[in-house]
C-alpha cells in the first residue's frame, strides 16, 4: 500500500462493501447446492419409483421437527439483529444463544437419523444397497451429500455465531456497528433457505 | 456521504409473524403430501417452498428493507439457477 500521504485516522469500515461480499459468498453456495439440487432433479426424473420407494425410508416427522427446529432458529438469529440494534446486549446473547442450542438440536437429530439408516445397513457402500436398485443407490448417495454438506454448513454456521456472539460479549460489536453479526445472520439463514427445499424434495415424496 | 447505514430496525412482532407463516406453509406441505394430486404433489410442494425462501430473503435476510441493489443480485443468481434447471430438463426431455 503506497497511500502515505492520505492520512486516515478513521478506522476503515465499509459495512456495504462487507455485506456485499457476504451475499456474493452466498451466491456461490446457492450455485453448490443448486448444482446439487439439478442432479438430484434429473435423477429423479430417470427412477421416479426407485425414489419413490427410497424415500419411505425417510422418517417425515423427523424431517418436519427439523424444518421447525431451523425456521424457529432463524427468527431467533434475525430478533438478535435487532436487539443489538436496541441496545439490548443481554438480549442480544440470549437469542444468539437460543440459535446456538437450536442448530445443536438439529444435529442431534440428524445423528439419530443418520445413525438409525445405518444400523439398517442404508449407507453408501452397504451390501444392502448394492443389492438395491439403481435409483435407490442414487437416492441414498444424494441423500447422505446433501444432507451431509447442509449439516457441515451447520456447524460452520454454528462457529461463526459463536465467534460473533464472542464479540458481543466483550462490546467489539454494539448498535452502531454490527455489520458481522448481520452477516453471521445472513449465513444462516441460508442454511434455512437451502433445508427449505432440502426437506420437500427428501421427505416429502409420494 | 451517508451517516446512517443501518436506519430499519424490524420489530419483534414482524419476525413473529413471518415465523408463523413459514410454520403454517411448512404444515401444509406436510397436510399436502397426504391428498392425492397426481403430478401436482410435487408442484404444491415446491411453490410452497418458493413462497417460504422468498419470506426468509425478504425479511429475515432483509431484502425488503436494504437497498434494491441486493434483491437485484438475488434475482439474477436465481434466474442464473433456474435458466440452467431449464435447459437440463429440456435436453432430457427431448433427446
Amino acid at each position: 500500500m503506497t497511500m502515505n500521504d492520505h492520512v486516515h485516522i478513521d478506522e476503515h469500515r465499509d459495512d456495504e462493501g462487507a455485506k456485499t461480499g457476504m451475499w456474493i459468498f452466498i451466491f456461490t453456495e446457492l450455485l453448490l447446492f443448486g448444482g446439487l439440487f439439478i442432479v438430484y432433479s434429473v435423477y429423479r426424473y430417470l427412477n421416479p419409483l426407485a425414489f419413490h420407494l427410497a424415500a419411505h425410508e425417510l422418517s417425515t416427522f423427523t424431517g418436519t421437527i427439523n424444518t421447525v427446529i431451523l425456521l424457529v432458529s432463524s427468527m431467533t438469529i434475525a430478533m438478535s439483529i435487532s436487539a443489538i440494534q436496541y441496545k439490548n446486549k443481554k438480549l442480544t446473547l440470549i437469542l444468539m444463544g437460543v440459535t446456538l442450542f437450536l442448530a445443536f438440536l438439529f444435529l442431534v437429530n440428524k445423528y439419530f437419523e443418520w445413525s438409525g439408516k445405518i444400523s439398517h445397513g442404508i449407507y453408501p457402500g452397504s451390501t444392502i444397497l448394492q443389492e438395491a436398485s439403481r435409483g435407490e443407490i442414487l437416492f441414498f448417495g444424494l441423500y447422505y451429500t446433501m444432507t451431509g454438506l447442509h449439516a457441515l454448513h451447520i456447524i460452520i454456521g454454528m462457529a461463526f455465531i459463536g465467534y460473533v456472539m464472542r464479540l458481543v460479549a466483550k462490546d467489539k460489536i454494539q448498535h452502531d456497528n454490527f455489520i458481522i453479526l448481520e452477516n453471521s445472520g445472513l449465513y444462516w439463514h441460508l442454511v434455512d433457505l437451502i433445508w427449505i427445499f432440502l426437506f420437500p424434495l427428501f421427505y416429502l415424496i409420494t | 456521504m451517508e451517516k446512517e447505514q443501518h436506519p430499519h430496525i424490524v420489530r419483534y412482532r414482524t419476525y413473529v409473524y413471518v415465523l408463523i407463516a413459514l410454520l403454517f406453509m411448512t404444515l401444509t406441505s406436510v397436510a399436502v403430501t397426504h391428498i392425492y394430486l397426481g403430478p401436482y404433489t410435487v408442484a404444491t410442494a415446491l411453490l410452497l417452498a418458493t413462497l417460504k425462501s422468498t419470506l426468509v430473503l425478504l425479511i429475515f435476510m432483509h431484502l425488503k428493507f436494504d437497498k434494491k441493489f441486493y434483491s437485484y443480485m438475488v434475482a439474477g443468481v436465481f434466474l442464473l439457477l433456474t435458466s440452467v434447471i431449464i435447459i437440463t430438463f429440456l435436453d432430457y426431455l427431448y433427446r
